[in-house]
């Protein structure tokens, strides 16, 4: 069993205050697929380096399976970081590239075939395992590299931030077949990135991390949808969710010149009237009339069949950025005034001094 | 939006200016071209001729080659053995104002060798034995100053002759991470297995490839690179407890150090309650200890063990000349500066002083002397030893002073025509 747990680990470097990561506490089920995602500097890499022992932990522990490993060397561990190292020998086929490793472990050389062949037809480099690797391509050559770290049937594979050197269309290309290999193996693999898009379409499960502080982990639906505060709120999700602070009234909260209507308990635990609300550019409904927030639109992006207006707007004497999905073909124009609401009380309320989450899940309708 | 070429060096170098950045590197004509890089890397790498020198573009990410850059920028600054950085290259766009990727440029070490070009067709157990001891002392070298490298391989470095060893530099700093307040032993631990698996790569691809020795064990060789390491480790940091009496083992300490070629900057003593016993413990060491004294009575820049080696001529001079110790360090090295060192680099014809660096040369010389004076059993004078030595070896020595090693496409073997089954190879 593979799971990996993060029991409120902390790294604290020398000297400084804050610590890197702070009391982390994260259980990563087996064979699971988790992304650590976050802003620079929020301690997703420093935690996948505890996790692969490159970094020392100052309290708490580390576990992988039922082993406390946080005192093991990283190579008795039993992970192995994928893409760390490109080099492919030129004098040896793609068979021995992929198995030298387990060579110099030491395992016999039928178990090497076992694996390597194993591997190479995860990898569809099957036809290529005699072959040196001046006659493969670019994809193929980087498909020999994760080959290398399978064969090793680790019970964790780490990446950091794999696809930070390759161009966007790459980018693509490589983190669809990292998604599928990783099913098709089923080894619980720990995957950090700063790119939220990343996360959403790669991970099972997206833990977000801020300042060394877990601020949620759940399925990118779960994120999506139930983001627990404002920080998250605004992280997750292309374009930002639209933020800003407004007033609790009677019957709901205040949008413009439109009630939302709010569930009791959510309006109970706020800490004072003034509340932050996050609605998704694709929850706002625009109209040129009704009730909702005045805005003028600044401009428009047309994306094919969708598009975005990105409108100003005075919301309590602050002047507020909204941006709102609209049809590609037919929409407001850039000048126009409009009035914007959210499509069926799709608004994500936060405590305007804590940031925390007030009002149940919101699912997105359109 | 038009962006222009924009270069960011240490050091003005107009020739940077005149390299064909509109064209993407693996398309830079001949000309410009001194070699192509050994091994399959991650990025487009090729050796370019820059003024009298010869540097390494690498096209990759701009935060890539910000990173690098400034990091090599601060291990040249921390004296640690590497490339030294020239410039980064960004806003490249080429004929049609299509983006191409920014450049790192660092400058190829003078006198430096890829391992490939260490060895002429195989490489040989006592060659390799050096490789690995050089690799080793790089390793505990930049442990010590915090430095963790990633992708500690033979490919990553350049070695440079020193006195019948060999001084390793880092060249691909991409991977590593400068730790101030100190390595963890995990970290450590990483960086030697990384190593240890990737020059057993190396080596088993040297045999692959029909170029390693017979005697030579791949596994082996790379495990003795971990055991060296420790060793070393253990002498420069481990602390040691003696009976308060052996105080001697202090200084015994200290006198092993500078013989591996390290200065104690700081080390730790400390005496337990009842005070029979003593412990010490190094905790800044720093290394060039007979780099330092040599230059600082000479002014001559060398490797660590070709200062040793000079070092020592300079006592044979002295033991010979000034028998009774009646001289000053610094008038006898200032002596033996202008009568014996500079007159044996000055009568190197001119065409010849290519071939290698002069503490080198000087060292070899020495050696070549030594070897003639035995065979011939009799006081061969120098003047005498230098001529046969020019002429014997030196002038069939291939120059040394650019050396980037041989080009991908020459050593790499053709994939068979005889159908060959995998499984007998992995």
């Amino acid at each position: 069993m593979a799971t990996v747990t993060f029991d409120k680990a902390t790294r604290l470097y020398p000297g400084t205050e804050k610590p890197a990561v702070d009391s982390l506490d994260l259980t990563i089920n087996d064979g699971e697929f988790l992304v650590l995602v976050g802003p620079s500097g929020c301690g997703k890499s420093t935690s996948l380096r505890m996790l692969a022992g490159l970094e020392e932990v100052n309290s708490g522990r580390i576990m992988i399976g039922d082993r406390d490993v946080t005192d093991i060397p990283p190579k008795d561990r039993d992970i192995a970081m994928v893409f760390q190292n490109y080099a492919l020998y030129p004098h040896m086929t793609v068979a021995e590239n992929m198995g030298f490793a387990l060579k110099i472990a030491g395992v016999d050389k039928e178990e090497r075939a076992k694996r390597v062949l194993e591997a190479a037809k995860l990898l569809d480099l099957e036809p290529y395992l005699g072959r040196k690797p001046k006659a493969l391509s670019g994809g193929q050559r980087q498909r020999v590299a994760m080959g290398r770290a399978i064969v090793r049937e680790p019970q964790v594979f780490l990446m950091d931030e794999p696809l930070s050197n390759l161009d966007a269309k790459l980018r693509v290309q490589t983190r669809t077949q990292i998604a599928s290999l990783q099913r098709r193996l089923g080894v619980t693999t720990v995957y950090v990135t700063h790119d939220q898009v990343e996360a959403l379409t790669m991970g099972d499960r997206i833990a977000v991390l801020k300042d060394g502080v877990l601020q949620q982990v759940g399925t990118p639906r779960e994120l999506y949808e139930r983001p627990s505060n404002v920080f998250v709120a605004g992280f997750i999700g292309s374009p930002a969710m639209n933020i800003f602070d407004t007033t609790l009234v009677d019957g709901g909260l205040k949008f413009g010149s439109a009630t939302v209507p709010l569930e009791r308990e959510a309006t109970a635990h706020a800490s004072s009237n003034s509340v932050t609300v996050g609605v998704r550019p694709e929850d706002i409904e625009v109209s040129t009339k009704g009730n909702g927030i005045n805005a003028v639109v600044d401009l428009v992006e047309e994306l094919g069949a969708d598009g975005y207006l990105y409108c100003h707007a005075d919301i309590d004497g602050q002047q507020t950025e909204i941006v709102a999905r609209v049809d590609g073909r037919d929409h407001p124009m850039k000048g126009d005034t409009v009035v914007l609401a959210p499509v069926d009380r799709h608004v994500h309320v936060f405590d305007a001094s804590s940031g925390e989450r007030l009002n149940a899940e919101v699912v997105s309708g359109k | 939006m038009a962006r222009s070429l924009s270069i960011s060096a240490a050091e003005p170098s107009p020739e940077l200016l005149d390299l064909p950045w509109s064209t993407a590197l693996e398309q830079w004509p001949e000309d410009t071209i001194a070699a192509l890089p050994k091994g399959i890397s991650r990025h487009i790498v090729r050796f370019v001729h820059l003024g009298e020198h010869i540097v390494a573009v690498k096209e990759t990410t701009e935060e890539l080659a910000r990173r690098e850059y400034d990091l090599l920028r601060t291990l040249e600054k921390l004296d640690v053995p590497s490339v030294e950085p020239v410039a980064i290259v960004s806003g490249r766009t080429d004929g049609h104002g299509e983006p191409l990727p920014p450049a790192l440029v660092t400058r190829h070490l003078k006198f430096s060798l890829p391992y490939r070009a260490l060895f002429s067709h195989t490489l040989r157990p006592e060659t390799a034995r050096r490789l690995s001891d050089a690799l080793a002392v790089l390793l505990v070298k930049l442990h010590l100053d915090g430095f963790y490298w990633g992708d500690v391989s033979l490919s990553n470095t350049l070695f440079r002759r020193d006195a019948g060893a060999f001084g390793a530099y880092l060249v691909d700093a991409e991977t590593g991470v400068l730790h101030p307040d100190g390595l963890s032993d995990g970290q450590r631990e990483s960086d030697l297995e990384i190593g240890r698996v990737n020059v057993a790569g190396e080596l088993l691809d040297l045999q692959a490839g029909g170029r390693l020795d017979q005697e030579i064990d791949p596994v082996e060789m790379s495990q003795s690179i971990v055991d060296s390491y420790r060793g070393l480790w253990e002498e420069l940091t481990g602390p040691e407890t003696f009976d308060r009496s052996e105080r001697w083992r202090i200084a015994e300490r200290i006198s092993r150090l500078n013989s591996l070629g390290f200065d104690i900057e700081e080390l730790t003593m400390a005496s337990d309650d009842t005070g029979t016993t003593v412990s010490i413990q190094p905790k800044v060491v720093d290394a060039g200890h007979h780099q330092r004294r040599l230059i600082r009575l000479t002014g001559i820049d060398a490797g660590e063990n070709q200062a040793r080696q000079l070092l020592n001529d300079l006592d044979s001079y002295k033991a010979t000349f000034y028998s009774d110790g009646d001289i000053d360090e610094e008038q006898l090295a200032h002596e033996w500066l202008t009568k014996v060192f500079e007159p044996v680099i000055r009568a190197v014809p001119r065409e010849l002083r290519g071939k290698l660096e002069a503490a080198e040369m000087f060292y070899q010389l020495l050696h070549h002397r030594a070897a003639m004076s035995r065979a011939e059993d009799r006081d061969v004078p120098l003047a005498e030893a230098m001529a046969n030595y020019i002429e014997v070896e030196l002038a069939h020595r291939r120059d040394e002073a650019t050396v980037v090693g041989p080009p991908t496409e020459a050593i790499t073997m053709p994939n068979p025509t005889v159908e060959i089954d995998w499984r007998d190879l992995v």
